[in-house]
C-alpha cells in the first residue's frame, strides 16, 4: 500500500502544460498528462502476468472446470514454443513472406497539415495480408494448434477481420475452421463474411443476445466446452482466460517492436505520444507493450464512445465501467448492479464489446496508459479526413484512434510526432459507412 | 455440519440416493419459481438447485440459456430472488442450492452475497465459472458460514487434480457427465460409469452427476455408482410452455410428476 501511494507522489513533474483534450474522458477535468506518466523506476511490468495469469489484480481464469486442462496445455505448449528457435523462425518467416512485415511507418502529411500541429504518423497494420493486425496473432496460434496436435480450429469474430485472419491461417495450414459471428455483424460486415467462406471456413451466425461480438465469444466458448480435446480456440484479442491475454499480446508485440526500431531509424528517437484503438485491446497491447518500459512516451488507448455516455449507447468499459468478471477474466466490464452484462453499441463491429483485456485494466490502474473514448460521429469524421487527405480507407475501429491523434496533434508543435496504430483497412466498412452517413444526415 | 451434509448422512444411512432438480429463478416469474420449489419438495426431492439467471452462461446449452433469457427479460432481479427464497425456504425441507455465476457474486461482493444468500436460507452454491484455483478466498468464507461451495469435476480433469478438487469441495462433488454444455441427451457417455467408479476410489465425499441426465433409465444406470443425480434441461424445457393460469397448473403438475418418476427410478 505504502509503495503504491509513494510511487504516485513521486511522479515526475509535468514538463509541458497539459492541454484539454476534446474526446470524453473518465473525469471531465482530467486533461492528458503529457509528461512521462509513470515512475522513473525500472518497470517490472514486462514480467507480467504472474503464474496465475494476473496483471496486478486483473486477469486470472474464471472458466468452467472443463476448459482448465486445455488452458494448461496451451500455456505449457506456448512456453515450449517460446524457447524453440525453430518455432520463432517459422513464425518470423511467415510474418515476412506471407503477411508482408515489417509494416511501413507512414507520414500522413496532408492530414497533419489539416490539423495544423504535430506530425501524424501511421503504423500501417492495414497493409498486412488480410488487412489488419489480426493475422499476427492467428498465424502464431495456428502454429500452436499444430504443435498441440489439434485438428480443428474455432474462432469468434466481430468486424470479421479476426475471422478472415483465422480462416486465412487455417487455409494456409490446412486446418478445418469454424467462425462464430453475431447475426448483426454478419449483416454489417458482409465483405468479410464472403471472404471467410471463400477461404473455406464455416460461418455460424449467432442469434442470441445482442447478436454481436460478445455473443459470438459465448458461442465459441460453448463449442470449445464440447470439442476441447481436438479443437483449439483461436481467441482474437487480449481477452479471455489466462494464458490468452499473454499469448495474444506477445504475438501482437511485433507491432510495437517494429515501431520502436522504425522510429529510431527515421527520427533518431521515439515518438512523442502513441495512440491505438481498444476493442478487446490486441492492437493496442501489441503496440504498447514494448513501449511500457519507455516511460517518457505517453500511451493513449481509445475506446468506442458510440452515441453517448449513457448505458447501452457505447462500448467503453475502461472509461465508464467497473471491474468485474466476463468471459473468463477479471477486468473492467460494462455490467448492471446485478452483474449482468450490459448491451453495448458502437458503429464499429470490432469495438462493440462490453469487456477489455485485463492488462489494459492494469495499465489504467498504474497510470501507464491513459484511456479515453471517442464517438461514432467523431470516428466517421476521422475516416473522412484520412480517406480524402491521404487516399487511405482506414477501418472504422482504427478511425477512433485517428480522431484522438488528430485532436492531440492540434495541440502540439510541428517538431512533435504523434504515432497512431492504423490497425486495419476500411474496405469492409464502405457500405456500412454510406448507411451511417445517411442516418447521421437525418 | 451443513444442511447439505445432513441430507447425505441421512441418505447414506438409509442406503438411498439423492435426486436434485434444477429450476431457473424467475422463469417465467418468481411466483412460479416459488410454486415449483414447494411442489418439488412435496414430491420428495432431496435437494433443489436454483439457477440464478445470468446474461452470459457459457456452460449452458440452448434450453437453460433460453430460460435465463426469459427470466432476465421478465425483469428478474437479485433482490427479488433473495426475497422469494427468504419467503419459501422455511416451508421447504430440501436444502436449496444456488447455481450462480461468479460475475454476479463478485459484483455483489463475496461477503454481501454470502450474507444475503444465508439470510434467505440458501444452503450452498455451485459456481460454474469459479474453478478451484480461483476460489480460495470465497471458499474460506463459505466454510465459515456453513454454506456449501460445491466444486465440479469433469471428464477433462486429471486424476491428481480431481483429488485436489475433491479435498476442497463441500457437501458433495458435482461430476459433469460429459465434456460439454448442459442439455438433454438420450445416451449417457459410454465411459461415464468407469469415470465415476475411479472417482469413487479417490474420495469419500458424495458424488452427484449432472449434465445430459433426463430419463429414468439414466437413474437406474447411475444408481450403483453415484450418490445423486442432477436434472436441469429436462425440467427447464417445460417452463417455456407457461403462459396463463391453465398452462401454469399443467406445467407444475408435469414437473412434479417427472420428478416423482426420477425419484422412483433412483430409489
Ligand atoms: C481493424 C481492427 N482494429 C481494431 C480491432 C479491435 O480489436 P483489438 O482491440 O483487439 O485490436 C478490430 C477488431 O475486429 C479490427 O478489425
Amino acid at each position: 500500500m505504502f509503495g503504491e501511494s509513494a510511487q504516485q507522489e513521486l511522479r515526475p513533474p509535468v514538463t509541458r502544460p497539459a492541454k484539454e483534450f476534446l474526446v470524453s474522458s473518465r473525469s471531465d477535468t482530467l486533461a492528458f498528462d503529457l509528461s512521462s506518466s509513470f515512475s522513473s523506476q525500472p518497470s517490472s511490468d514486462s514480467q507480467l502476468p504472474d503464474a496465475k495469469g494476473r496483471f496486478g489484480k486483473f486477469g486470472g481464469r474464471f472458466v468452467p472446470e472443463t476448459l482448465v486442462a486445455a488452458l494448461d496445455q496451451l500455456q505449457s505448449e506456448y512456453e515450449k514454443a517460446q524457447g524453440d528457435p525453430e518455432f520463432q523462425n517459422r513464425l518470423d518467416a511467415l510474418l515476412k513472406d506471407f503477411v508482408g512485415r515489417p509494416s511501413p511507418l507512414y507520414f500522413a502529411k496532408r492530414l497533419s497539415d489539416l490539423c495544423g500541429g504535430a506530425q501524424i504518423w501511421f503504423k500501417r497494420e492495414d497493409l498486412n495480408h488480410t488487412g489488419s493486425h489480426k493475422i499476427n496473432n492467428t498465424l502464431g496460434q495456428a502454429l500452436l494448434t499444430l504443435r498441440m496436435g489439434k485438428s480443428r480450429v474455432i474462432a469468434e469474430t466481430g468486424a470479421g477481420q479476426h475471422g478472415v485472419a483465422t480462416a486465412t491461417a487455417c487455409a494456409h495450414f490446412g486446418i478445418p475452421c469454424v467462425v462464430y459471428m453475431g447475426e448483426e455483424d454478419v449483416r454489417r460486415q458482409q465483405p468479410n463474411v464472403q471472404s471467410m467462406k471463400l477461404l473455406g471456413a464455416e460461418i455460424h451466425p449467432v442469434t442470441t443476445g445482442s447478436r454481436t461480438l460478445r455473443d459470438a465469444v459465448n458461442e465459441a466458448m460453448r463449442d470449445w466446452m464440447s470439442s476441447v480435446v481436438d479443437t483449439h480456440y483461436i481467441l482474437g484479442s487480449v481477452v479471455g482466460p489466462h494464458p490468452f491475454p499473454k499469448i495474444v499480446r506477445d504475438f501482437q508485440s511485433v507491432i510495437g517492436r517494429e515501431t520502436i526500431n522504425q522510429s529510431k531509424d527515421r527520427f533518431g528517437r521515439l515518438p512523442d505520444i502513441v495512440v491505438a484503438c481498444v476493442g478487446g485491446g490486441s492492437n493496442a497491447a501489441g503496440m504498447f507493450y514494448p513501449f511500457v518500459a519507455e516511460t517518457d512516451v505517453p500511451l493513449v488507448g481509445i475506446e468506442a464512445g458510440g452515441r453517448n455516455s449513457s448505458a447501452g449507447n457505447h462500448a467503453s468499459p475502461l472509461t465508464y465501467g467497473e471491474p468485474g468478471v466476463l468471459h473468463g477474466s477479471f477486468s473492467y466490464v460494462l455490467q448492471d448492479d446485478d452483474g449482468q452484462t450490459q448491451d453495448v453499441h458502437s458503429a464499429s463491429a470490432g469495438l462493440d464489446y462490453p469487456g477489455v483485456g485485463p492488462e489494459h485494466s492494469y495499465w489504467m490502474s498504474t497510470g501507464r496508459v491513459q484511456y479515453r473514448s471517442c464517438t461514432d460521429a467523431q470516428a466517421l469524421q476521422a475516416f473522412d479526413a484520412v480517406a480524402t487527405q491521404e487516399g487511405i480507407l482506414p477501418a472504422l475501429e482504427s478511425s477512433h484512434a485517428v480522431f484522438a491523434a488528430m485532436e492531440i496533434a492540434r495541440s502540439r508543435t510541428p517538431d512533435e510526432i504523434v504515432l497512431v496504430c492504423l490497425s486495419g483497412r476500411g474496405d469492409k466498412d464502405a457500405a456500412e459507412i454510406q448507411r451511417l452517413k445517411k442516418e447521421f444526415d437525418k | 455440519m451443513s444442511a447439505v451434509d445432513e441430507v447425505f448422512v441421512r441418505l447414506r444411512a438409509d442406503g438411498k440416493k439423492a435426486f436434485m432438480p434444477f429450476i431457473t429463478a424467475g422463469d417465467p416469474d418468481l411466483e412460479f419459481t416459488a410454486d415449483c420449489l414447494r411442489a418439488l419438495d412435496a414430491v420428495g426431492c432431496h435437494l433443489i438447485e436454483l439457477g440464478i439467471p445470468y446474461s452470459d452462461p457459457i456452460a449452458d446449452g440452448p434450453t437453460i440459456q433460453a430460460s435465463y433469457t426469459r427470466a432476465l427479460n421478465a425483469g428478474t432481479r437479485l433482490d427479488a430472488i433473495f426475497e422469494m427464497v427468504g419467503r419459501v425456504s422455511s416451508e421447504v425441507k430440501a436444502p436449496i442450492i444456488s447455481m450462480v455465476s461468479y460475475a454476479i457474486i463478485f459484483r455483489l461482493g463475496i461477503d454481501e452475497f454470502l450474507r444475503r444468500a444465508t439470510a434467505a436460507g440458501l444452503s450452498g452454491a455451485i459456481v460454474p465459472d469459479l474453478p478451484v484455483d480461483e476460489s480460495e478466498q470465497f471458499a474460506a468464507k463459505c466454510e465459515d458460514a456453513d454454506f456449501s461451495l460445491i466444486q465440479l469435476i469433469t471428464p477433462t480433469t486429471s486424476g491428481d487434480r480431481a483429488v485436489q478438487i475433491a479435498k476442497k469441495s463441500m457437501g458433495f462433488i458435482y461430476y459433469v457427465s460429459i465434456a460439454g454444455i448442459t442439455g438433454e441427451r438420450k445416451e449417457l457417455p459410454p465411459e461415464l460409469i468407469e469415470n465415476l467408479t475411479s472417482l469413487r476410489k479417490m474420495t469419500e465425499l458424495p458424488i452427484c452427476v449432472g449434465f445430459g441426465i433426463s430419463q429414468p433409465i439414466h437413474a437406474e444406470l447411475l444408481k450403483p455408482v453415484a450418490d445423486g443425480l442432477i436434472v436441469g434441461s429436462a425440467i427447464v424445457r417445460r417452463m417455456a410452455d407457461v403462459k396463463d393460469d391453465v398452462s401454469r397448473t399443467r406445467t407444475l403438475k408435469e414437473i412434479s410428476e417427472f420428478a416423482s418418476t426420477m425419484i422412483q427410478a433412483i430409489d
